[in-house]
């Protein structure tokens, strides 16, 4: 679950984040057979001032707290202070940094300079999980996404994503489509298994099931658990909730019924 | 029921049932059997036979097994149908067609459920693809129907259509059959395949339901002999088929010298070529579609896998995992990828054909996943280790099988694509736009798709090279196959001449102290002595002798025809280039007008007035079919969004063309020049009574640049020597436009052998006045390319 808004508070945050400890009711997961071993969601997301809430809110959880850097969205401040910006994430007890590449590399075709900015972030990550967004609404084409996503992986990504959730399109399938492809070859030619989220407009169960039929159908199991696969945006988990609801009560929910992130 | 925790754990995927509920109710409904539609009502079931769901093998319907007299009910209700129907305003038979469209969209997703039943198509095919075509088809024919009187002035529909349709696409070949021929105001006999009816039987009820005239469109159920008897019957003007390449043949011969018209869209063993810069995980989805959509039973299946060597091991390991995750089993779960062969029958072929394939020593890989236990089902396969000279390289095995062979270059490719007896369709994957249009204008077929394969639109035209069959279906071309060209000022045809003698003796005409000429064969660019070693008498109407002309014989047309393969470089020059020749053709005929003219009064006794105005209209013709050479444009189709789908007129390569007896030089000139205007070679056999027009022409030719082979001239006995090219392998098309029945039966007879287009018995006409784009159109074969864009 990801709250990345110019308004976020801290008290926005400890309600986002007590979501992400329950995202369905103890009503329904008892129906659903998983009371002993509730679902959670895989991480929460926030700005890197939001980090040291978050790790509190999450405290025993459990739950991995990630957090933007380096200049999210745009990305376009110095790399110095890109670098200071994860190192202070990082510091704050992020285990994740979300950090989104500089367009005009691949759109310059500049390999190299793409190659040295992830590595350099990377390496300023230190134990913390590197996630790269590739903002692949700005790429535009699929040649640059699958280009651009190779050099993010040499470069160590552990994730690589689609979208800030900021470009005009977010995650599509053709998109994913074509990173799942990357991360294949990357696999058959090193080894490295990468993770992949699509972020971005994803707000129906329908479209969950949807990606992770194409997780299933391109890489199958492995990359259906939160270690290699993330999903998600807030609005998401309404949505999933309501169907689950349905399918344990066989009756249509309300949204008001469940409890707000 | 799974618990969801083991369903987190394992995320197999559930069961997706589509609900047969209401096809069953129909069937049920029917429980007594189906009777035959004809009239706009249905006979008593009678003769009935089974009919199966090859998925669980149980009979789910009887149907009748139509008799001769139901074919002749049915053709005369189509007959009686025909004159008001035909009378119509395109307008009115527009409502029709629009009403048809509207009510199987309404009822598609019956439609779709019957046919995964009868068929053992997957739903999600079903539902996704046939049903939403068959819709489509009747609204883009409703549109010919408004338009035809515009877009095609003067033209007449055929009249009454016997149309026989294949089991793998029960409802969407019955849309392709009877919308362009309603459209066009004909009026139809269909027999839908013995394994399949019953989505022709609902269609049959939705005719009714939108109140389409009783008799317009008839449904005949049977087995083939069913077929044979609307092949066979008097009163049928044109026969439209599709199905296996062996049937057609038999169809060929069966309507030879009937004066039917006919369409052939037959089998295929297409390419698929993937070269090494395409984007391979995309080509292995397109195999997919190509080879396991409809378990392969699709006439232009991509059933060929042609590989660059480099990237071979790469693709096949990408396409068993690929082929490890299709899901195959029941055609109503939503979710199945492949579903149930058509019937045992049609399994057992399969393997024993992949059987002889693996005896030959090819590599057989079959996907693991599980089959179910009981019905109709193979697993998709791939077959390594096969060369051009397998058994599975040449046969079409019409299942999930599909055969892989490596290439080291384009040209490779391209000369591995080509080598068959087929030419339904290709499909060809690179990134490099270059080579993909060089390679698709290289393939001979029908259909091409670049970067994707295996698609199918109302306004793109489809159909075959080769033995693939002939006529077009979809779009434009499409219609064109139901109506006739406007009839040409009718002009009696002279008393048929007297056999050709080799014997000499008769006395020469006037002006027979000239240097004695011998006109000889006209065979590569340089004249030849018939192989006969005999000359016959041309004689004038006083039965003197104007000279000598070689009696060609089969192994002259054999010559001839390896002349005008060589001469394969002039469809590939510049349509610029061959204008500039006509032009040039027309340019030394005129400076030798008053010797053509005298040579035509000589033999036929023209008056000079006459005879020179002919040659003046040889030479407009030919500046005429200079000025198309470079203007029979083809076209690009409105079909789906992301695709440019281009027509492009072909040439058919080799033309063999008989010219009629009683025009020497004009009727010569007529059908000569439109079919070298399009870049065919063309073996003509020039009038047997008055050759020496033709035999004039040799030094015409050579004067003006047409190369060597690209016309050739063998004179002699028209009957021999038609027969003789409609037999030849090595030729494309024949035109045997005039003569007796006898002669059109015995060539198209002949042409069954490679299922070469043949055109005959024009009515006789005034060639002064025949020349058009119907001749062009006849000169050609469309090849349809898919294009892709957007990255």
């Amino acid at each position: 679950m990801t709250t990345l808004s110019g308004d976020d508070t801290p008290g926005r945050v400890r309600r986002l984040c007590a979501k992400a400890r329950r995202p369905l009711d103890d009503e329904l997961v008892a129906a659903l057979g998983l009371a002993d071993d509730p679902p959670t969601v895989g991480a929460v997301c926030v700005y890197p001032t939001m980090v040291a809430t978050a790790v509190r809110a999450l405290e025993g959880s459990g739950i991995p707290v990630a957090s933007v850097a380096a200049a999210f969205p745009a990305g376009l401040t110095p790399l110095k202070a890109r670098l200071a910006e994860i190192e202070y994430a990082v510091g704050q007890g992020a285990d994740e940094i979300d950090i989104v590449i500089t367009r005009a590399h691949v759109l310059n075709r500049d390999w190299n300079a793409l190659y040295d900015e992830v590595q350099a972030m990377r390496e300023a990550c230190g134990g913390a999980h590197l996630k790269t967004i590739l903002a692949t609404g700005d790429l535009k084409t699929l040649r640059n996404v699958y280009s651009a996503s190779m050099v993010a992986m040499q470069a160590g990504a552990d994730f690589i994503k689609t979208s800030t959730g900021k470009e005009d399109v977010n995650a599509t399938l053709p998109v994913s489509l074509v990173m799942l492809r990357a991360l294949r070859d990357y696999r058959d030619l090193t080894g490295f298994e990468i993770g992949f989220k699509p972020a971005g407009g994803l707000r129906t169960a329908k479209d969950a099931l949807t990606w992770l039929i194409l997780m299933k159908e391109e890489l199958g199991l492995p990359w259906m658990k939160n270690d290699l696969f993330r999903i998600g945006a807030s609005s998401l988990i309404a949505d999933i909730e309501r169907q689950l609801s349905h399918y344990a009560t066989g009756r249509y929910s309300a949204t008001y019924r469940h409890a707000m992130a | 029921m799974t618990a969801v925790r083991d369903i987190l754990r394992t995320m197999d995927y559930g069961v997706a049932p589509e609900s047969d509920e209401h096809a069953r109710a129909w069937l049920a409904a029917h429980g007594g059997g189906f009777g035959h539609f004809i009239a706009g009502a249905f006979t008593p079931p009678a003769q009935l036979f089974d009919v199966f769901n090859p998925a669980r093998g149980e009979r789910i319907a009887r149907v009748s097994q139509g008799t001769e007299a139901d074919v002749a009910a049915a053709v005369a209700a189509a007959r009686k149908a025909l004159k008001p129907w035909s009378a119509l305003s395109g307008d009115a038979r527009a409502r029709h067609l629009y009403a048809l469209a509207r009510h199987i969209q309404k009822r598609e997703r019956l439609l779709a459920v019957l046919e995964s039943l009868d068929n053992g198509k997957p739903i999600r095919e079903s539902r996704d693809v046939d049903a939403p075509l068959a819709a489509r088809h009747f609204y883009h024919h409703a549109g010919w129907a408004s338009l035809i009187a515009d877009e095609f002035p003067a033209f007449k529909p055929v009249g009454v259509c016997g149309q026989i349709i294949p089991w793998n696409f029960p409802l969407l070949m019955l849309a392709w059959k009877i919308a362009p021929a309603l459209a066009a105001g004909n009026t139809v006999v269909l027999k839908p395949a013995e394994l399949t009816p019953l989505t022709a039987l609902a269609f049959a009820e939705i005719c009714v339901e939108v109140g389409l005239p009783p008799g317009v469109v008839n449904i005949v159920t049977g087995d083939g002999a069913t077929g044979a008897a609307i092949v066979a019957h008097d009163d049928v003007d044109k026969i439209a088929f599709t199905g296996s390449t062996e049937v057609g043949r038999l169809i060929r011969q069966a309507t030879a010298g009937t004066d039917k018209k006919l369409s052939l869209e037959l089998g295929g063993k297409s390419p698929f070529v993937v070269f090494e810069d395409s984007d391979l995980d995309s080509a292995v989805e397109g195999v997919v579609d190509a080879i396991w959509f409809n378990q392969g039973q699709v006439c232009c299946a991509g059933s060929r896998l042609l590989v660059a060597e480099s990237i071979a091991e790469r693709m096949y390991a990408k396409l068993r995992a690929r082929m490890e995750k299709l899901r195959i089993g029941d055609p109503l779960d939503k979710s199945i990828d492949v579903g149930a062969i058509v019937a045992p029958v049609q399994l057992e072929r399969i393997k024993r054909l992949v059987e002889a394939g693996e005896r030959e020593g090819a590599t057989v890989w079959r996907a693991p996943g599980p089959l179910p236990e009981r019905g109709c089902f193979y697993p998709p396969t791939l077959v390594t280790d096969v060369e051009p000279a397998s058994i599975l390289a040449r046969e079409e095995i019409f299942g999930p099988v599909l055969a892989a062979m490596t290439f080291r270059t384009p040209d490779e490719a391209i000369a591995l694509a080509n080598n068959t007896r087929y030419g339904l369709a290709a499909s060809v994957w690179t990134e490099n736009v270059n080579r993909a249009f060089e390679v698709a204008a290289k393939i001979k077929a029908g259909v091409v798709w670049i970067n994707s394969t295996n698609l199918f639109d109302a306004a793109s035209s489809f159909g075959g090279y080769r033995e693939s069959g002939f006529g077009r279906e979809g779009g434009r071309e499409g219609v064109a196959e139901y109506l006739v060209a406007p009839a040409a000022p009718s002009k009696p045809a002279k008393a048929v001449r007297a056999a050709l003698s080799a014997l000499p003796g008769r006395a020469p005409a006037p002006d027979g102290d000239a240097i004695d000429r011998t006109a000889k064969l006209y065979v590569g660019g340089k004249q030849a002595r018939p192989d006969s070693g005999y000359a016959y008498s041309v004689l004038d109407p006083d039965g003197k002798v104007v000279g000598l002309a070689g009696l060609g014989n089969r192994k002259d047309v054999r010559n001839a025809v390896e002349a005008a393969a060589k001469a394969s470089g002039w469809g590939a020059a510049t349509a610029h280039n061959r204008a500039q020749v006509l032009y040039y053709l027309a340019e030394n005929l005129e400076s030798r007008a008053d010797e053509f003219s005298e040579r035509l009064s000589a033999q036929t006794g023209a008056h000079a007035r006459e005879a020179r105005a002919e040659v003046e209209t040889a030479v407009r013709r030919a500046f005429y079919y200079a000025g198309f050479a470079d203007k029979f444009d083809g076209a690009v189709h409105a079909t789906r969004t992301r695709f440019v789908t281009l027509a492009m007129n072909e040439p058919w390569g080799v033309m063999g063309i008989v010219c009629p007896d009683e025009a020497p030089l004009i009727g010569f000139v007529s059908l000569v020049l439109p079919a070298i205007a399009m870049g065919n070679a063309v073996v003509a056999v020039p009038s047997p009574s008055h050759p020496l027009s033709a035999t004039d022409f040799y030094s015409l030719l050579d004067t003006s640049d047409v190369p060597a082979g690209v016309v050739n001239i063998v004179t002699g006995e028209a009957a021999t020597l038609a027969t003789t090219l409609a037999e030849h392998d090595g030729v494309d098309a024949v035109w045997c436009v005039v003569g007796p029945r006898e002669l059109s039966k015995a060539v198209e007879a002949a042409s069954a052998a490679n299922l070469k287009a043949t055109w005959t018995r024009l009515p006789p006409r005034d060639w002064t006045g025949e020349q058009g784009r119907e001749y062009l159109r006849r000169a050609t074969q469309v090849k349809t390319i898919w294009t892709p864009y957007g990255e």
